[in-house]
């Protein structure tokens, strides 16, 4: 039984996951209509297209929506990051308490590295309130 | 040129264990109890039911599970889950299925014991990778993102949001069966435990046991049964996406679409609208639910519910039965609201009843706000 080549090799999960073991922030773009997505799957969220590229993300976002949540360990915050084509990703940023993260500001992306290689941001100068 | 399913299918029969705190019962024991409620209430048999109807947060073959202990033998089932809004989606399916005959009787039915089973969402495993390694707390953090990008993008505050709570347990207050009955203000509300800013312990719904089961022919049929029908003269469903993150706007739902459609197929608006259901897990949903199906402009629910347009004696009665909020919330509540409008059209209501209720609307939520399903229900006035 052949199957089809456009879909040989390791699955969209796995391929973000091996970039970001390698250091690098991968999102998908549609060849069809420009879209970028995440999280990763394999066909355009907005047409439907399975022809999608791979390219290095710049890791610049801004704060969508923040949450802090109140635990006995501490409390943390909860962020989602908009990037470039309004890809979203949750996350947290570090380097400032939980409540002083605010929707707007603008943020950098750190990898941290482990057995759950994950997406981390910190705020950048001229941070938009 | 009216919708064909407009008013082809009738609730006929609604059962309610009404057991929110219910030691040493399974979710399929208070299933099982509001199934036979739900069949006495109509004159039916359980052998009578042919179309099966079901989910549960605690079984992944809920289909099979049921059919086993009711001995039902069914000529179609549907088992879609969507969290709690999986009822009115299983209510579409149901019209479908009656009116091409695939089945003569529909019985939607689920069952929880998720506070007596420890108080925590008993769920099957759905495991969300790009969330894990953030530890947001499983669902508040999600709703809590967007009651703070609604806040952002509308001004809506923190006051507005325990409004919300203070009309749901008004509304409790007049129902001996809902499980909260305290008074309740918004200073409390406000003073309550943060749990993920900006939603506090007592701006999420409750966590309680129960069982509920609704049993549906065709429109004809039903004429011939005990008891007044509620005809469903229509039903929208809609799904944007399965984790926050991928929720394409996080201040206004797919309610919007949900809501057009169950209005096209009922041939009605807003306006019309006499007493209205919307799942309120947190207290975020009621103002986005409002403001989506049309009750008021985008970002106006807010001032909308503190002006007690929603409470008792209010011009637009919501959720009149106390809510997710202060009357039951087992897990997935959606089929609460379609029962509390079922009550509410029949008349049955007590204290807490809204007068002249001739068009009623339900609507459901699932996931983090990713499921939507709007139904419209109506008296033999409105055919």
């Amino acid at each position: 039984m052949a199957t089809d080549s456009r879909f040989d090799g390791p699955g969209p999960d796995a391929q973000f996951l091996q970039a970001l073991g390698e250091g690098r922030v991968m999102l998908q773009h549609c060849q069809d209509c420009a879209a970028v997505r995440f999280p990763p799957a394999l066909v355009c969220r907005s047409c439907g297209s399975p022809r999608l590229d791979w390219r290095a993300s710049p890791g610049q976002g801004t704060v969508y929506s923040t949450t802090t949540v109140r635990d006995r360990a501490g409390d943390y915050n909860v962020a989602l990051v908009e990037l470039e084509g309004g890809a979203r990703m949750m996350s947290r940023v570090e380097g400032v308490a939980a409540e002083g993260v605010r929707i707007g500001q603008h943020v950098q992306a750190r990898i941290v590295a482990g057995d759950e290689p994950h997406v981390v941001f910190t705020l950048t100068d001229g941070a938009a309130e | 040129m009216s919708h064909p399913l407009r008013g082809r299918t009738a609730i006929v029969g609604i059962g309610n264990t009404r057991r929110w705190n219910a030691p040493g019962r399974t979710p399929f024991d208070q299933l099982q109890e509001a199934a036979v409620l739900a069949l006495e209430d109509c004159g039916l048999r359980m052998t009578d039911v042919d179309g099966l109807f079901c989910a549960m947060s605690t079984s992944g073959l809920p289909v099979l599970n049921v059919a086993e202990r009711l001995g039902i033998k069914p000529r179609h089932a549907d088992g879609t889950m969507v969290g709690g809004a999986s009822f009115l989606f299983h209510l579409q399916s149901a019209m479908s299925a009656l009116a091409n005959g695939l089945c003569d009787t529909a019985l939607i039915c689920y069952g929880s014991n998720q506070l007596t089973s420890g108080g925590k969402l008993a769920s099957m495993p759905d495991p969300q990778p790009y969330e894990a390694p953030f530890k947001p707390r499983y669902p508040i953090s999600s709703y809590a993102l967007a009651a703070a990008r609604h806040m952002h993008e509308y001004g809506t505050t923190r006051a507005q949001l325990a409004d919300v709570a203070v009309a749901a347990r008004d509304w409790a207050r007049l129902n001996p069966d809902a499980f909260v009955r305290d008074p309740l203000t918004r200073d409390e509300v406000l003073a309550s435990r943060m749990v993920s800013d900006p939603l506090t312990r007592a701006d999420c719904c409750l966590v309680t046991d129960g069982g509920a089961a609704i049993v549906l022919t065709r429109a004809d049929r039903a004429r011939d049964l005990a008891g007044t029908p509620a005809y469903v003269l229509g039903t929208g469903i809609a799904v944007s996406h399965r984790q926050i993150s991928a929720m394409p706007d996080l201040a206004t739902t797919c309610a919007v679409e949900s809501g057009q459609r169950a209005y096209a197929m009922a041939g009605v608006t807003a306006k019309d609208i006499d007493h209205l259901m919307v799942y309120d897990a947190f207290t975020i949903n009621t103002l986005l639910f409002l403001e989506d199906l049309g009750f008021c402009a985008k970002g106006e629910a807010g001032a909308l519910v503190s002006s007690g347009a929603i409470s008792p004696g209010g011009r637009l009665p919501v959720n009149t039965n106390g809510g997710g909020l202060s009357c039951n919330h087992p897990g997935m509540y959606g089929l609460f609201t379609l029962i509390e409008s079922v009550e509410q059209l029949r008349g049955q209501c007590g204290a807490r009843q809204v007068d002249g209720v001739e068009l009623s609307l339900a609507h459901a939520n699932g996931g983090v706000l990713s499921s939507q399903a709007t139904a419209i229900l109506g008296t033999a006035a409105t055919l």
